[in-house]
Formats: structure tokens, C-alpha cells, sequence
């Protein structure tokens, strides 16, 4: 049987990296990204990467990290507000960027997977994400042509995983994860835990395994919070924005 | 006396109806869960994949796996449901989800909104704004009735780039709130804000309306 287990990030990424090539990774915002996998590619110095994220990390931290490194070429994202080092490179003509409407985005990647080539929706109708693009009319209303999206990688962060690598994601930390797990040629998973075979529900598995080729515990989970934002304890009752943020 | 950014969204949120799945933007919008009438339930989605937001984490109980789509912790209630992305904007590109309040930068009689980026300078992108104004049913924006240099930002077309052509339902600023109705029908001055004159609204808008106060 194979084993997909591995014993370090970068012993699950060995001999998949090549300079020029394609990388979807998982998480919105800092939130379930493949923080592990992220610095051992940083590690190994590949370099004119297209990557394809929602988000492009922070300053320091995340895909930020690679963009440090020079390593990123190009951004397919839905927006990278968050960033500083970004701009600059963006600003510079360092780095190219693609924008797609996150739900475009992600559309993208599940139809890649799907091995669907093209799809139509009424998002972007009408503004600069059309410009280019077929147009058609279904019972009277305009679509866009939108393209499938694949990878030659894509690095997934789930919570847990068996070694079959069946995944289970973790409240938000879910977003991008599932859908660019099936659209990378290879995926790899980094997890906080590996569980024995038979342990994970079977009914509640988000990824099954045969979108998993590699998967490593990862060895540090950092977990870092953009916007951390409290209410007071005195404030019982009230909604959801009443929060501080600190 | 204009509105407050507190009126604003103690207005935008008399939008709602019991029942409702709502998505709130960033900003004024995300206030509207403060004001949410008595008797009335609503179920507030977050576009990186959960419906039934609840409050801010107390201190020390922030969970770095639970975010709103600005990135700030938030906490789950008992209805609360996670699932991806992918599913999130089905939902959202579906019309499944019922009412949007968003933010503005300009909105044209025509029902065009523009959100997302000025020209020159660093855009930051579009997130998830021109998949929830295809989709969603009812589109409300609320946004200052002006610029800062006192340019109008309900236009005959809006000069910047669009987030969506035809989609506002309703628009809510500081001044009072007009029907857009997707550009549908002419543009209706529907309310003042208390102590806001009509000629004031006229001075500061580009658009042209009717007044159905």
C-alpha cells in the first residue's frame, strides 16, 4: 500500500516543486492556511510561482513569506488588501495579478477538479471581469464564460486526517481547502492530527482520500489571527458587531 | 440633523424580515447586527463558509479557526453551519440568500454600483462583492451621500469601475434613502433624514429623482 504519511513538510513536497509552476493553496485570510507546507516551500528557494489563493498571507507571515522571497511571479486572488509588501511589488511590476470575484474563484477551482473546462455565471456581468470573455444570454438574462482552474500543486490544510488522508476541516479554517484539494495534479495535507484508520466518522468526512496524494502533521501551528476582536464581558445580549477590535 | 453612521444602520436594518438569510458587508453594514428589530430573526452568512454568525469571542476565547469575512473573530450558535467556499457563493449565486447590505463608492440611476477599486491607485480587490450583487435578491447599499470633497456619489452613471451594472435595490445615506430599483424605474427620494431639506438632497446629488416623501 502506498503511504501517504510523511514525516516533515518538506519530505511531502520532495520532488513535486519546479520552478515556474502552478501552486493553489488553501485558507481565507491567515485562516486554514497550509502554514507548514508554506515554509518549506519558502525553504527550498523554488521560485516564479503562480499561485493561486484568496488572500495573499500578511507581512511576515502566510504566503507573505514567499513573497519575501521573491518566489511568487504571479497572484490569483480575489483580494490581497492586507498586505504591504504586496503593493510594493505589485506597484514596482514585480509581481502580476489576476483578480477574480471570490465566488468566481472558487467556482474556478471546483469545476477544475470537477473536470469541467468552463462555466457561465451572471457574476462579473458588465465590469472589467467580463472584458474578454464570451457573453451569453440564458433566458433573457447575461452570463460570463468563466474557466476551470487546476494546479501542478495545491497545499491543503485540514484539521484531522486518517492515513488513507479522508479529511476533516475545522469551522472556517474549511473555505478554499476542499475544493483546491481536487483541482492540484498533486495535493499534499498538512493536518494537526493524524488519526487511526476507522476513527473519523464516515459520514462526516469533508475531503475523501483519493484527492490526497501526501500528508504530513505539521510541526508547528502558528495560527495567527488578523483581526482579533472581543466583546466586553458585561455586554451579554448583544449582537454580533458590538466588538472591539484590538 | 443628517444621519449617523448608527442611523444609517439602524435604518438599513428596518430592511430585514423575519426569516431572512443576510449577508453584511464590511464597515456600516456590519453595524446593522446591532440594530435588528424586535421580532425579528434573521440568519447572518459570512462568505468564507458559515451561516449563523454569533457575537465576538469574549477575551481569551477568540478560536483562530473562526472567522468573519473581514477576518475578525467571531463565535458560533447552536444553528450554526460550516461549509466551504464553494458552497458559501453557490448559496450567494443562487439566490438563496435573501437580502445584501453593502457599502458603496458610487451608485447610478441606473441601479449600477461601483465598490471595488479607483483607478491609480492600489486596488485591493473585489472579494466577494460582485458575486453577492448578481445573486443575491435585494441589494442594499449604504454609503456617505458624498465624497470628502463634497463630489456626489449618486450619479447619472458612475465614472468609476462597476461591481455590477443594474443591481441596487435600495440606497441608504446619510441624507435619507432612495428606491434604485435596479434601475427599473426612475430613482425615488422615498425618506429624509430628520431635519435634512429637499433642496440640501437636490444640491448634493447628480441623479435625477422624484420625491415620494
Amino acid at each position: 500500500m502506498v503511504d501517504k504519511v510523511k514525516s516533515t513538510a518538506a519530505e511531502a513536497l520532495a520532488g513535486l516543486l519546479f520552478d515556474g509552476m502552478t501552486i493553489m493553496a488553501g485558507g481565507f485570510g491567515l485562516c486554514g492556511i497550509p502554514e507548514n507546507l508554506i515554509a518549506a516551500i519558502r525553504e527550498t528557494g523554488v521560485k516564479d510561482l503562480t499561485v493561486v489563493s484568496n488572500n495573499c498571507g500578511v507581512d511576515g507571515f502566510g504566503l507573505g513569506i514567499l513573497l519575501e522571497n521573491r518566489q511568487i511571479k504571479k497572484m490569483v486572488s480575489s483580494y490581497v488588501g492586507e498586505n504591504k509588501l504586496f503593493e510594493q511589488l505589485y506597484l514596482s511590476g514585480e509581481l502580476e495579478l489576476e483578480f477574480n470575484p471570490q465566488g468566481t474563484l472558487a467556482e474556478r477551482i471546483r469545476a477544475g477538479g470537477a473536470g469541467i473546462p468552463a462555466f457561465f455565471t451572471k457574476t462579473g456581468v458588465g465590469t472589467l471581469v467580463a472584458e474578454g470573455k464570451e457573453v451569453r444570454d440564458f433566458d433573457g438574462e447575461l452570463y460570463v464564460m468563466e474557466r476551470g482552474l487546476v494546479a501542478d500543486l495545491s497545499i491543503v490544510k485540514a484539521w484531522k486526517a486518517d492515513a488513507e488522508g479522508n479529511l476533516v476541516y475545522r469551522k472556517t479554517a474549511r473555505n478554499f481547502n476542499p475544493m483546491m484539494a481536487t483541482a492540484g495534479k498533486a495535493c499534499v495535507v498538512e493536518v494537526e492530527a493524524i488519526v487511526a484508520i476507522g476513527e473519523l466518522d464516515k459520514d462526516g468526512i469533508h475531503t475523501p482520500g483519493i484527492y490526497v496524494d501526501r500528508l504530513v502533521k505539521g510541526a508547528v501551528f502558528e495560527k495567527r489571527i488578523e483581526r482579533v476582536t472581543t466583546r466586553a464581558r458585561e455586554a451579554v445580549g448583544e449582537n454580533a458587531a458590538a466588538g472591539v477590535e484590538i | 440633523m443628517a444621519w449617523t453612521r448608527d442611523d444609517m444602520a439602524a435604518r438599513a436594518a428596518r430592511e430585514l424580515r423575519d426569516g431572512f438569510y443576510v449577508n453584511l458587508g464590511i464597515g456600516i453594514p456590519t453595524l446593522v447586527a446591532n440594530y435588528i428589530p424586535d421580532g425579528v430573526s434573521v440568519t447572518l452568512q459570512s462568505e468564507n463558509g458559515m451561516l449563523g454568525m454569533g457575537p465576538f469571542p469574549y477575551e481569551g476565547e477568540e478560536d483562530a479557526d473562526l472567522i468573519n469575512a473581514g477576518k475578525q473573530t467571531i463565535t458560533e450558535l447552536d444553528s450554526s453551519s460550516y461549509f466551504s467556499s464553494a458552497d458559501s457563493f453557490a448559496m450567494i449565486r443562487g439566490g438563496h440568500i435573501a437580502l445584501s447590505i453593502l457599502g458603496g463608492m458610487q451608485v447610478s440611476e441606473k441601479g449600477d454600483l461601483a465598490n471595488w477599486m479607483v483607478p491609480g491607485k492600489m486596488v485591493k480587490g473585489m472579494g466577494g462583492a460582485m458575486d453577492l450583487v448578481a445573486g443575491v435578491k435585494r441589494v442594499v447599499v449604504v454609503m456617505d451621500h458624498c465624497e470628502k470633497s463634497g463630489a456626489p456619489k449618486l450619479l447619472k452613471a458612475c465614472s468609476l469601475p462597476l461591481t455590477g451594472a443594474g443591481v441596487v435595490d435600495l440606497l441608504i445615506t446619510e441624507l435619507g434613502v432612495f428606491e434604485i430599483n435596479r434601475g427599473k424605474t426612475p430613482v425615488r427620494l422615498i425618506e429624509l433624514a430628520p431635519g435634512v431639506t429637499l433642496d440640501e438632497v437636490k444640491a448634493k446629488t447628480e441623479a435625477a429623482f422624484e420625491v415620494a416623501l
